[in-house]
C-alpha cells in the first residue's frame, strides 16, 4: 500500500488550509490601496517614532540558548515515553519500573540545571 | 464515494465553517469582554454589532500592505499564512461525532501535537524578519515559551493516551463514553491532568495571562508589530483558530467529546468546546499578564516536575486496573 488512505483527508486538508493564508495575502494585495507616492519615512523600521539605531539581526541572550537545550532533553524523552504510554497494559510493572529508573535518570539532569540556575531567567 | 472527492468536499465544510467560526469568535469576545467591564461592546454594524466580524475584514483587506525597506521580503511575507496554515491543519483530526472527522488518523493526537508545536516557527520567521528590536524580543519570548510550555502539554496528552491505550482522537472519544470521561477518572489524577493541559495550552497559544510575547505595554505587539492589513489580521485569526482547535482539543481529550445525553453527539461537541473556549476567554479578561521569568519559572520548575509525576501515577492506576500480567 503506498499510501494510507486515512491520511488522504489530511494531505486534502492540509493543502486547504495552506490555501486559505495564501489566497487572503494575495486578496490583500490586489483589493487594498497602494500609495502613489511614499514619503520615505513610510517603510523605516518602527522604533517609537526615533530613527531606529541599527537593525534587529544580532546575536542575542545566551539564556534562550540553554533552555531550547534543555527543552531538546525532554522532547527525546517523550520520544521514549510515547511507545511505552501504548504499551504499559501488556508490559506490567518491569516497564513501570524501568520508565521509573529512566525518569529519575532525567530529573537528576533537570535538578542540575535548576541548581546551576540554567532555568532562572535573570 | 470517491475518497479524494470526500476529502475535498469535507475539507471544503470544515474550513469554511471554522473560519466562520473563528470570525464570530471575535465579535463573541469582543461583545463578553465588554460586558466584563460594563460596556457594551460593538452595537454598530448590523443588529447587536453582528456584522462587526464582516465589516473587520473587509477593512483589513483594503488596507495598504507596508513592508519595511529593512526586512527580508520573502520570509516577511511568508510568516502569516504559514501560521494560519498551521493553527487551521491541526483541525483535521478533531472528532465532531461518531464518523463525522476529516481524517480518522491512528496518530492523531500526535498529528495536533506536531503541528501545534510548529506555530512557533512561523511567528519567528515573521519576528526576524521584521528586523525590528520589538518584533525580535517578542519572537523570542515565543519561541522559548512555546518550546517550554511543550513539554508539560506533550505529557498531560500522554498521561491520555496512556489511560486510553490509543492515539487515535476518535478512539479516546470512544473510550470515554464506554468507561467515563478522563476529566473524573480516575479521580483527582484526571481533574489535574486536565488543568495541567489547560494551563500549558494557554501558554502554548500566547493568551493572556500568558501573552508576553505580544505584551503591548512593553513590546507594542512583539512579532507583529511591522505588520499592517490582512497579514496583520492573519496573525490574529491564527490566534484565535488556535484557540477555538484547542478547546475542542481538551473538550476530546477530557470531556468526552460527542459523549453526552439525549442530544446527538455533535451537539455536545460543540457545547463543550464553546464552554471550555468560554472558560480561555473567562481567564483572559480576568487575570494579569505574567512576566516572563515568572512564566518560565512556573513551567520548569513546576509543571514539567508535577506532569512527570502524574505520568508515573496514572502508569501504576493503568497497570492496577487493566493491566495483563
Amino acid at each position: 500500500m503506498p499510501m494510507a488512505t486515512e491520511w488522504i483527508p489530511a494531505i486534502v486538508f492540509m493543502t486547504l488550509s495552506l490555501g486559505v493564508g495564501l489566497s487572503m495575502v494575495v486578496g490583500a494585495r490586489l483589493l487594498g490601496v497602494r500609495a502613489k507616492d511614499d514619503p520615505p519615512t513610510k517603510t523605516l523600521t518602527y522604533e517609537s517614532g526615533e530613527a531606529a539605531r541599527g537593525g534587529a539581526w544580532i546575536r542575542f541572550h545566551p539564556r534562550y540558548y540553554v533552555v531550547a537545550l534543555v527543552f531538546v532533553l525532554f522532547d527525546v524523552e517523550a520520544v521514549f515515553v510515547l511507545p511505552w504510554a501504548l504499551n504499559v497494559r501488556e508490559l506490567g510493572l518491569l516497564a513501570i519500573g524501568e520508565m521509573l529508573v529512566f525518569l529519575l535518570v532525567l530529573v537528576l539532569g533537570w535538578a542540575y540545571a535548576l541548581r546551576k540556575g540554567a532555568l532562572k531567567w535573570q | 464515494m470517491n475518497p479524494w472527492l470526500h476529502a475535498v468536499l469535507y475539507s471544503l465544510v470544515l474550513v469554511t465553517v471554522l473560519m466562520t467560526c473563528t470570525a464570530y469568535a471575535t465579535w463573541l469576545e469582543r461583545k463578553v469582554a465588554g460586558r466584563m467591564q460594563s460596556r457594551l461592546g460593538p452595537t454598530r454594524v448590523g443588529f447587536a454589532g453582528l456584522l462587526q466580524p464582516i465589516a473587520d475584514a473587509l477593512k483589513l483587506l483594503q488596507k495598504e500592505d507596508i513592508v519595511p525597506l529593512a526586512a527580508d521580503r520573502a520570509l516577511f511575507n511568508l510568516a502569516p499564512p504559514l501560521t494560519v496554515f498551521f493553527a487551521l491543519a491541526t483541525a483535521a483530526v478533531i472528532p465532531f461525532s461518531p464518523g463525522l472527522l476529516a481524517s480518522d488518523l491512528d496518530i492523531g493526537a500526535l498529528y495536533v501535537l506536531a503541528l501545534s508545536g510548529l506555530m512557533v516557527f512561523p511567528v519567528w520567521i515573521g519576528s526576524w524578519a521584521s528586523n525590528n528590536k520589538y518584533a525580535l524580543l517578542g519572537g523570542m519570548r515565543a519561541v522559548a515559551q512555546g518550546i517550554s510550555y511543550e513539554i508539560p502539554l506533550l505529557l498531560s496528552v500522554t498521561i491520555v493516551i496512556l489511560m486510553a491505550d490509543t492515539m487515535s482522537l476518535s478512539g479516546i472519544v470512544q473510550v470515554q463514553a464506554d468507561e467515563g470521561w478522563f476529566i473524573a477518572r480516575p479521580f483527582g489524577l484526571g481533574l489535574a491532568t486536565f488543568a495541567l493541559f489547560f494551563v500549558a495550552a494557554l501558554a502554548e497559544g500566547n493568551r493572556i495571562p500568558f501573552d508576553t510575547p505580544e505584551a503591548e505595554s512593553e513590546l507594542v505587539a512583539g512579532p507583529t508589530t511591522e505588520y499592517t492589513g490582512m497579514k496583520f489580521g492573519l496573525f490574529y485569526m491564527a490566534e484565535y483558530l488556535h484557540s477555538i482547535i484547542v478547546a475542542g482539543l481538551g473538550a476530546a481529550l477530557f470531556l468526552g467529546g460527542w459523549d453526552g445525553p439525549i442530544a446527538p453527539g455533535l451537539h455536545w461537541m460543540v457545547l463543550k468546546t464553546l464552554g471550555l473556549w468560554m472558560v480561555m476567554l473567562w481567564a483572559r479578561w480576568t487575570f494579569l499578564r505574567f512576566r516572563t521569568d515568572q512564566m518560565m519559572t512556573l513551567c520548569w520548575r513546576y509543571l514539567v516536575p508535577a506532569s512527570l509525576g502524574l505520568l508515573m501515577a496514572a502508569a501504576v492506576w493503568v497497570h492496577a486496573v487493566h493491566g495483563v500480567s
